[in-house]
């Protein structure tokens, strides 16, 4: 019972803080805050060493309850580590997300509660949904509270952004949709049962081509979600637009649901196809990190440069994961996790900028340090993080990820590499323009306030324990990599070169 | 004893981190005490250990401490762990030392500058980095080591960043050092994807057994390797961005861009040099890139007016001697010349400080002379660190470490003769260079007067590095004179006994040793009356500028990249989808309007669709 809880308390907060947000405007914040750290009670709860009995191994949590029975459709929730990793970064940034909107959003406080706790259950369900059509659901539910997000408390053009963004997540997720579909018809042809049950329509078989087709549906919507080059167009527009805690939710969690997609529906669903769309794949990995670091080098925008670098960083997740072997998938997974914490620290900094300064225009900026010693000493900090700076989460990831990577192909490892050049130049340019330079009589602003401080405070303890010790993090995502079975043992003698090492 | 270990790099760590956190609140006294006193303490423990370890013969017993299992994936399971031998201890003991040194110094050099908080946590932070980077038993925490002085040398570059030149120049040292890396990360790659691991002494021992001298993969490996190393300490085809590094202060300058992280790319190859036995073709190119670069900068040093800048190219050139060492295979004498180099370049740098401070920060050479009788001490600490870098015969800690170069240079074939007179022709460039430097500013007629006095806190450290810069050669002689050993001893466990010891000939040690005087001689008669005669050709313009490194890589990479950047500023695929949309909006604008509410309009081409339709029937 304790999975639907985790959905459910948001839902109901959302309810409560909705109904008593007219009166007073803390209200809604303090629900929120109390829903949250109740959905940390029931995971804190669920991280335990030992899983329940009864279960596959591999498999922390479980709940089944018919919803459809007649086409095959139940409310079934699973949690493993890697869904676990993902609940705590979701809840740890939603709470970062309110406290750091806490004096910066006044209007329609109780509204912009709602629509951020049905963001946050819309993704705890899409981490939990083991089936298909369920997960669909979640996947829709998260979309629409972010829309709003975007177009009611975001800046100039947010309009556009949030109809931009709309688009790009709707249209593929149509085809994600159809692919559902396609693929419970196939399994019925085959099996006779008429099931979205994730786990009977794992090891479908199919014909070639229609595998193709259908890995196709389902990467496609992950691949806009993630982003993927050319599929990415949609997120420097929407980032730029949203609100503070927009961006972190988006950049942090959001971000992150096409990546689980991935590894949990796309390759194991279809291995075969995705075996032989690796080298696609790894191409549009390379293709993201190197486009979106040139693009992000040219942003005079601060929140654009932080969003095109993110289209960089998730080049590296995707290079990862369909390396496919343990080592990758650990580095994209800590990836996917020192990312949420810096760049969505990043979108917290910018954001306050833009709250004291009323621009993101960096010729308008500069000389920030002047006014701003230890502000601009944090910003430096997570500008490095994102550089990949060894010692720090990011590094642990980015390194895996291209070491995995070299095993299936060298070239993609090195051009990767090459991205971490290109990483430097784009935020030590964020830091010059920024921060450094003579005082600017334009640009003073003081120093951050408590709750930001605080935010910031565990987000560098996090980043920084993430870069020294990773363990605990790899040990809890490795079961979950290693059920997934191997693909690349499939895939090494392919690319001629046989990987000597472990695989999962 | 062996478990304090990890202490020496803690400390200043730690000290760093609380610079950081309570750098108002403590005073300047309290950051001088913390930033000046935990390398102190560091430098304390290390010379502890060092006295601990070292046993008959100069031998030192190596140890390993594990402080945590950094993560285990599989196989693949790279630990925090620190490896103290002869050569990581040597190491330990220049950084410590001199370290503490240039703090000292620091301490009296930025007194009154508002960033003075700042300063010494990034210095600490260097300490430590560096610290960790040659106690590392892993090539993965080095390489944490290797980024991390990488990053303290762009802070402090860049460290009074009220001018956005030394941003820039910041900048550049950091991205052009990060090219090196990607060659370096791209070989751990290689390595780890080849062995499973990533420990120094296992990967050493895999690859003697498993890969066959000059084959392709250790020499593949090795060239990654080098390719790290070149940019780290600025050779061929990487050196551009040291000489503008010099844009930081001039402690940093000593400390970061002299004595200790430029050598790193030294102690790295030294570190893997069994990797690189086995990959000749390697080697060779290391020689050769060696030479090449101490050839080209020494020739840049002659003409450089800006006395930071001279400096700054003779400490490329000087890393090329260590490189030519490193590629003739004469590890201890690679490693001899980084810690004389470490001495009297760092003494060199400091005095320029203390020439720097009281000239009211003028660093044009041109503008000083005369300062003999003003500044008669460090007149005489700067002459005898030029003394040291120029190799004068017998007395300088230089001469017997350039001539162990020159010496393993004489003896390791034909392709080690061409880098032996290369070394000779550059001992010649940095004697004359050199003396130029110290005739033109300290000969001559008086310019300006300077002000005040070097205090203490500057004197201290420039009469010990003066010491050191003598005294140091002793560490290590020819059998001719006297073949003192201790050096081999301590580095013996590393490298093995060194196979040309005493094979040193006569001919070529008496030649090598006078060059330096020739060279002396003719800066003299250049440059002994002060700035007398500077000869001026469009030579002398391509030289100043470095023989254009710069301008051929704005060219070819950095403008294009910047072209790219600038055409696709606003996302080329992007427009494709707004495209879309503005096609949408098109469209709706141009329907929009055939809907018009006017019955004779939406008869009129009712009436011609119909037409169509039949047309299109009839006729198909």
């Amino acid at each position: 019972m304790m999975l639907p809880a985790l959905i459910v308390i948001p839902l109901l907060a959302a309810l409560v803080a909705c109904l008593g947000g007219r009166t007073r405007a803390n209200w809604p914040r303090r629900v929120t805050v109390g829903a949250l750290l109740l959905d940390a009670l029931i995971l804190a709860e669920l991280t335990r060493p030992v899983p329940a009995i009864g279960l596959a191994p591999g498999w922390l949590a479980h709940f089944d309850a018919p919803w459809i029975p007649q086409l095959g459709i139940s409310l079934r929730l699973d949690m493993d580590g890697l869904s676990l990793l993902l609940l705590w970064l979701t809840l740890a940034l939603t709470l970062a997300s309110v406290a750091i909107s806490w004096r910066e959003v006044t209007a329609h406080v109780g509204f912009f509660h709602v629509c951020l706790l049905a963001t946050t259950a819309g993704i705890i369900g899409v981490f939990l949904a083991t089936d298909l059509f369920l997960f669909f659901f979640f996947w829709e539910i998260m979309l629409v509270p972010m829309y709003f997000l975007v177009a009611i408390w975001g800046h100039e053009r947010r309009v556009h952004a949030a109809i931009k963004f709309f688009l790009f997540t709707q249209g593929s997720g149509l085809l994600m949709l159809l692919a559902i579909f396609a693929l419970a018809f196939v399994h019925r042809q085959s099996t006779g049962e008429f099931t979205f049950d994730y786990f009977k329509l794992l090891h479908t078989p199919m014909s070639s081509g229609t595998g193709m087709l259908l890995m196709l549906g389902f990467f496609i919507a992950f691949a806009v979600k993630l982003p993927v080059v050319p599929f990415h167009s949609w997120l420097p527009d929407t980032h730029t637009q949203a609100p503070t805690a927009g961006s972190v939710l988006l950049a942090g969690i959001l971000l992150k649901t096409g990546a689980y997609g991935l590894i949990r529906f796309t390759i194991p669903l279809f291995p075969d196809a995705a075996h032989r769309f690796t080298p696609i794949a790894l191409a549009l990995g390379v293709l993201g990190i190197l486009y979106g670091a040139v693009l992000a080098i040219g942003q005079t925008d601060m929140k654009r440069l932080v969003a095109y670098s993110s289209v960089s960083h998730l080049g590296f997740v995707l290079l990862g994961i369909f390396a496919w072997n343990t080592l990758a998938l650990q580095g994209a997974v800590i990836q996917m996790i020192a990312h949420g914490i810096s760049t969505g620290a990043l979108f917290i900094l910018v954001g306050s900028v833009q709250d004291r300064l009323h621009t993101r225009d960096l010729r308008h900026l500069g000389g920030l340090w002047h006014g701003a010693p230890r502000f601009s000493a944090v910003f430096l900090f997570f500008a490095i993080a994102s550089l990949g700076l060894p010692g720090l989460g990011n590094f642990v990831g980015e390194f895996l990820t291209l070491l995995g990577t070299w095993r299936v192909s060298p070239p993609a490892a090195v051009l990767g590499a090459v991205g971490l050049v290109m990483a430097a130049v784009y935020a030590l340019l964020l830091v010059a323009r920024a921060l450094l330079g003579p005082a600017n009589p334009q640009a003073v602003m003081g120093e951050l306030s408590g709750r930001h401080r605080v935010t910031m405070a565990a987000m560098i303890v996090a980043i920084v324990a993430l870069g020294v010790y990773p363990q605990p993090v790899i040990d809890m995502a490795s079961p979950s990599l290693l059920h997934l079975g191997p693909l690349s043992a499939r895939a090494a003698p392919l690319l001629h070169l046989a990987s000597r090492q472990d695989q999962p | 004893m062996q478990q304090l270990l990890a202490l020496v790099p803690a400390l200043p760590l730690l000290a760093a981190v609380l610079l950081m956190l309570a750098a108002t609140r403590i005073g300047t006294n309290g950051v001088r005490i913390l930033g000046v006193g935990s390398v102190a303490l560091s430098a304390l423990l290390a010379c502890r250990i060092a006295v601990a370890q070292i046993g008959a013969g100069w031998a030192v017993q190596p140890f390993d401490v594990t402080l945590w299992h950094w993560m285990r994936i599989g196989d693949f399971a790279p630990d925090v762990t620190l490896h103290l031998d002869g050569l990581s201890l040597v190491m330990m003991l220049v950084i410590t030392v001199i370290g503490f040194l240039i703090h000292l110094y620091a301490s009296a050099y930025l007194d009154g500058d508002p960033g003075y908080a700042r300063f010494f946590a990034c210095m600490n932070l260097f300490v430590a980095a560096m610290l960790t980077l040659v106690l590392a038993n892993d090539l993965l925490l080095l390489y944490v080591g290797w980024e991390g002085v990488g990053l303290c040398s762009y802070l402090l570059i860049g460290f009074w960043y009220d001018d956005p030149a030394n941003g820039r120049a910041a900048r550049k040292a950091f991205i052009v050092t990060r090219v090196g890396d990607t060659a370096l990360i791209s070989g751990l790659f290689l390595l780890a994807t080849s062995f499973g691991t990533l420990s120094i002494p296992s990967l050493m021992q895999h690859a003697t057994t498993s890969w066959p001298i000059g084959t392709a993969m250790p020499t593949l490996a090795a060239f990654l390797l080098l390719g790290g190393a070149l940019g780290k300490s600025a050779q061929l085809p990487l050196q551009t961005w040291l000489v503008d590094a010099m844009a930081g202060p001039t402690p940093v300058s000593a400390l970061i861009h002299a004595a200790t992280m430029v050598t790193a790319g030294v102690y790295l190859i030294a570190r893997t040099h069994v990797l690189f036995a086995l990959a000749p073709d390697a080697l060779l190119v290391t020689g050769l890139i060696g030479a090449a670069t101490l050839l080209l900068s020494g020739a840049s040093a002659l003409v450089q007016t800006d006395i930071k800048r001279v400096l700054a190219y003779s400490t490329i050139s000087q890393i090329g001697y260590m490189f030519l060492a490193l590629g003739v295979g004469a590890w201890d004498a690679a490693i001899f010349h980084l810690v004389t180099h470490a001495f009297f370049k760092a003494l060199l740098f400091l005095a320029a400080g203390a020439v720097i401070l009281r000239m009211h920060h003028e660093q044009d050479i041109t503008r000083m002379g005369g300062l003999r009788t003003a500044m008669p001490g460090v007149f005489v600490v700067f002459a005898i660190g030029s003394a040291s870098l120029a190799a004068l015969p017998l007395v300088t800690a230089g001469f017997y470490s350039k001539e162990a170069i020159l010496g393993g240079a004489w003896d390791s074939g034909p392709s080690g003769r061409l880098l032996w007179c290369a070394g000779v022709v550059g001992a010649f460039l940095t004697a004359l260079y050199i003396f130029r430097l110290l005739f033109i500013v300290f000969l001559g007629e008086q310019h300006r007067h300077p002000h005040g006095v070097t205090g203490w806190r500057i004197g201290v450290p420039l009469g010990v590095l003066a010491i050191l810069a003598v005294v140091g050669g002793g560490l290590q002689t020819p059998a001719l004179l006297g073949g003192i050993a201790i050096m081999p001893g301590i580095l013996g466990g590393v490298f093995g006994s060194a196979s040309h010891e005493g094979a040193l000939a006569l001919l070529p040690l008496v030649l090598a040793s006078l060059v330096p005087l020739a060279g002396i001689a003719l800066a003299w008669r250049w440059y002994g009356g002060g700035l007398a005669s500077r000869f001026e050709t469009q030579f002398t313009g391509l030289l100043l500028r470095g023989w254009d490194f710069d301008r051929a890589y704005d060219r070819m990479i950095v403008q294009p990249l910047m072209w790219l950047v600038r055409v696709n500023h606003h996302d080329i695929v992007d427009s494709f989808y707004e495209g879309l949309g503005k096609l949408a909006q098109r469209t709706h604008a141009g329907l929009s309007l055939s809907e018009n509410g006017r019955v004779r309009w939406y008869a009129g081409w009712l009436a011609a669709g119909s037409v169509a339709a039949l047309a299109i029937a009839v006729l198909s």
